[in-house]
């Protein structure tokens, strides 16, 4: 029998407080193998841990069980604690009474009988425990970054930077992502080209970097260390290598009405383009909806006008596949589509705008030069009204429950900018709180009232609708309580921002979690922000949240940093919890072989002796570094030859005992 | 006065939640018989919750309500004021004695600036 | 008069690591309360829940069994809470013929963000079991310790 020690931990008041500590010590000291059980304050600091390294050598303790917060917490701070005294880390088993007992029960008495039965089960665990070693597997020594906006050329130089090889997959044309789009950056006011376009092109001449443009990730599987990734990369229909970029073509194309996505629909492009001037890779794209050659069979005028000959209307989707160590998602985000505000009259009014539209309309390199006009007629406008919070902390089906954090910064910068270049133009500013936390934000905010002269009204826009020429925005003004009626020409709505689509399918193809937003969901939401739950998956940007671009940046080098620690081990250190065959009991039915979701099992003719009887059989084998311990075999077994170390059949049948036990 | 059982009462009747109000502002920007109501949508909401009930049911403002429902429809948290001043105009009904209006109490309860809307309205909801 | 003691039934939950394990310690800080009753089993996933275990459960003295898992699509392990979801569904048939009623074991998907959703399962699961009451079909061949 082994001896077990216990120990069960205060947490200050956490758990103290709702739960009998001596009570629950008294109790395990009764279970059989038990040889001694205490309490104290914080078992998680350095005296408690050593309080545990002594007891294991004074009592010869051959497992351990803490009474503490989650696993999840502290299992590897414990483990590593029972290691240094020469105690197999798999002896140690936690019974979590903090999370799943103290902190929900406030009544002491039932909080001690659920922490005693908590600790009942894992002492039972613990007494059928072996110690397991642990694994190597290899690393592949390659990074993928999803996404090729800002956060994940970020990420990716970092990481090219440090000697690695990244790929770059962007489901665009072009890399730069959301932020190629914004004219102006606050709270600094640079440009946003500036500052973005020298990092796409060192992304694109750096040598440990592959771009790879206008193709999505089709598949994933394997694990840390070494995934395997399907990449489409969709038929361009122009050869990359050999386009020039000259745009002969461009101005060649009869097909000239298909919406400029680059300018949000705000102008026209023709059917073979280039997304916008410093696109990365500088090659033209047939859009195959418009062009009239590969909708109808006919034209064909880019072709002949090409001088390289880089059009190729037999182009196929490629498929290409790569191995990589490590996975960064880098999504991104999308503005919400605002139509479902009627009462704002977004589909009503061409001079009701969003934000980022506003953005393409003051960009210089944009559908008008920059030069700020009306929608509808091209004329300039006097009065501008900005509405802040347009779907966002709404619990509505039409919005958002979150903030979406940047646009009270971004439409001050707004204000601020139109203030500033057209003097005449009176702006008024909607808002319901000004929320502006980070180094000059608040400054910035002060200065676009105070300096620039931009009204704010607290108070939220009832209604917007067109009289006699002009916008008329009813609101309140929450400080004089009263209902005004502004007159403008122009309306820009601060709409939220959500992860972009393609972030489900991506979590759901990495395994990655997602919360109810669809915003992937990190490891630990203050000491891990940057790792998702699944080893080897990094998050960057604002597809874990939102956040603005100095964030995004600081996220997509913490991303980095933790791909390159990953990458720059030779070996991995893997579980040991993983499936196990028990040879005699094996017919080789192939059940677990065909559950089995990493192909890890594969069968060998061994020979058995089978209490005397000596015969070859097929045998059911597993491969320690496909394993991932998800115990699905062990269920399909139909003889229990199969079973989970770690979470063997027998040791929860052991807690369900001791829980159940009345 | 800080009156708790009213505000409990409000909220049963009601069946919304003011504490979910963010106080932006937006059923007061779409109210369209703001002017008539002293006490504006989003401060009904708000006084709801501080519990200043008596003060709510002393105002003429329940009676300037509409019921056209444009601050449900808005409202971003889901609060429903229009909900809440409904409920308070209940209480204040059965305070006074009488569950429903006959047509010839009408015109004492109210003045005759108050648009058909609010009639009707008050008809449906009275009726049941 | 004799005081009627109230029912306190006995609830195992198998939690999966990655999203319910995790839930239920999302709940736990959040300070969302459901009843002591529940009792947490931590497995590597949905699918190494085996019927057995439920059986075990329930001879052993349980009144409810619940099985938690990530939502389909979203397991760590690609598609052990599929295999959990078949399996119980027969389990469900084997255990209506053993005289054990459906309400006793319930299958959920509650993501590691959802300690509300975690909450609010057990507090439903806990009425509904407390409701049925004490689960006797198995009492005779219970094991007395």
């Amino acid at each position: 029998m082994l001896k077990i020690g216990v120990f069960v931990c205060w947490c200050g008041s956490n758990i103290a407080a709702t739960v009998d500590i001596d009570q629950v010590v008294a109790a395990a000291k009764l279970q059989p193998g038990v040889v001694m059980a205490t309490g104290y304050q914080y078992m998680c600091s350095e005296n408690g841990q050593s309080l545990m390294r002594k007891a294991v050598e004074e009592y010869k303790l051959d497992g351990v069980v803490i009474c503490a917060c989650s696993p999840r917490m502290h299992e590897a701070t414990f483990r590593k604690n029972a290691q240094r005294v020469g105690l197999n880390p798999f002896m140690v088993e936690i019974a979590n009474i903090r999370e799943h007992c103290s902190w929900i029960h406030k009544d002491k008495e039932q909080g001690t009988i659920k922490a005693i039965a908590l600790a009942n089960a894992a002492i039972a665990k613990v007494s059928l425990n072996a110690p397991l070693i642990s694994g190597e597997s290899s690393v592949t020594k390659r990074a993928l970054v999803i996404g090729g906006g800002i956060a994940g050329l970020q990420t990716a130089l970092d990481i090219a930077e440090a000697g690695f090889e990244v790929d770059v997959v962007e489901r665009q044309a072009t890399i730069g992502g959301n932020m190629a789009k914004i004219d102006k950056t606050f709270p600094t006011l640079d440009c946003a080209a500036c500052i973005l376009t020298p990092k796409m092109v060192d992304a694109a001449s750096h040598e440990n970097i592959e771009l790879i443009t206008y193709s999505e990730v089709e598949s994933v599987k394997g694990f840390v260390g070494s995934f395997k990734a399907t990449i489409r990369k969709k038929a361009r229909y122009v050869n990359e290598k050999t386009c020039t970029g000259c745009g002969l073509c461009m101005s060649k194309c009869p097909s000239k009405k298909s919406k400029n996505e680059f300018n949000l629909g705000l102008d026209n492009r023709t059917s073979i383009f280039i997304p916008f001037a410093q696109a990365i890779p500088n090659v033209a794209v047939i859009d195959p909806q418009s062009c009239i050659k590969l909708t109808r069979d006919k034209c064909g005028l880019c072709q002949s006008v090409c001088e390289v000959k880089a059009i190729d209307f037999t182009m196929q989707d490629e498929i290409i596949e790569r191995e990589y160590g490590a996975i960064v998602v880098a999504t991104g985000f999308k503005p919400i589509e605002v139509d479902a505000f009627d009462e704002l009259g977004y589909t009503q009014n061409k001079d009701v705008i969003t934000s980022l539209e506003l953005e393409r309309l003051m960009n210089a390199a944009g559908p008008t030069g920059g030069k700020l006009v009306k929608v509808s007629d091209g004329s300039h406008p006097t009065d501008i009204t900005f509405i802040q919070c347009v779907g966002s902390r709404d619990c509505t089906s039409r919005g958002k429950e979150y903030c979406s954090k940047i646009c009270c910064m971004y439409t001050c910068k707004h204000a601020m900018l139109i203030r500033d270049k057209y003097p005449d133009i009176n702006v008024n500013v909607f808002y319901i709180d000004v929320r502006t936390p980070g180094k000059n934000y608040d400054e910035f905010y002060r200065r676009a009232v105070e300096d620039f002269g931009v009204n704010y009204i607290k108070g939220q826009v009832g209604k917007v609708y067109a009289e006699d020429g002009k916008l008329i925005v009813q609101g309140s003004d929450l400080i004089t309580n009263e209902q005004i009626f502004i007159k403008s020409d122009m309306v820009v709505l601060a709409s939220a921002i959500e992860p972009d689509p393609s972030a489900k399918k991506v979590a759901s193809m990495l395994t990655a979690s997602i919360d109810t937003n669809n915003f992937l969901t990190e490891a630990h939401a203050k000491l891990r922000p940057v790792e998702s739950p699944t080893a080897g998956i990094f998050l960057s940007g604002v597809c874990q949240g939102p956040k603005d671009i100095p964030e995004t940046v600081a996220q997509a080098g913490a991303a980095a940093s933790k791909v390159i620690g990953l990458l720059v081990k030779n070996k991995l250190v893997t579980s040991p919890c993983i499936a196990t065959t028990d040879e005699l009991l094996c017919s080789g039915c192939s059940n677990c072989f065909n559950i089995c979701p990493y192909g890890a099992i594969g069968y060998e003719d061994k020979l058995i002796n089978d209490h005397g009887i000596r015969e070859t059989r097929r045998i059911a084998v597993v491969n320690p570094a496909l394993c991932q311990g998800c115990g699905a075999c062990s269920v399909a077994c139909p003889s229990g030859a199969m079973d989970l170390l770690g979470y063997t059949n027998k040791q929860i049948m052991a807690e369900v005992d001791a829980i159940c036990k009345r | 006065m800080h009156n708790n059982n009213l505000k409990d009462e409000v909220i049963r009747i009601s069946g919304a939640s003011p504490i979910k109000c963010m106080k932006c502002g937006k059923c007061s920007a779409t109210c369209p018989s703001f002017n008539d109501m002293e006490i504006a949508p989003h401060m009904f909401v708000d006084m709801v919750v501080k519990g200043r009930i008596e003060e709510l049911m002393a105002s003429n403002a329940t009676a300037h309500c509409l019921s056209c429902f444009a601050c449900v429809e808005r409202c971003p948290r889901g609060v429903e004021p229009a909900n809440i001043i409904e409920a308070i105009r209940v209480i204040k009904l059965r305070k006074s004695g009488s569950v429903q209006l006959t047509p010839a109490q009408i015109a004492s309860v109210i003045d005759t600036e108050i648009p058909q809307q609010a009639l009707v309205s008050a008809f449906r909801k009275f009726r049941k | 008069m004799q005081e009627v003691k109230e029912f306190k039934p006995n609830i195992v939950a198998f939690c999966c690591n990655w999203c319910s394990y995790a839930g239920a310690d999302l709940a736990g800080s959040s300070r969302l309360s459901y009843p002591a009753d529940v009792k947490i089993i931590r497995v590597p996933c949905s699918g190494r829940v085996n019927p057995m275990f439920i059986l075990k459960a329930f001879e052993k003295g349980a009144d409810g069994v619940i099985i938690c898992g990530c939502h389909p699509g979203d397991c760590h392990y690609n598609t052990g809470n599929f295999y959990a979801r078949r399996r119980m569904t027969l389990l469900y048939s084997m255990l209506d013929y053993m005289g054990i009623e459906k309400g006793r074991t319930r299958v959920e998907w509650v993501s590691a963000a959802e300690g509300a959703k975690f909450s609010n399962v057990m507090n439903k699961f806990c009425g509904d079991i407390k409701e049925l009451g004490e689960c006797v079909k198995l009492g005779d061949i219970r094991c007395k310790d």
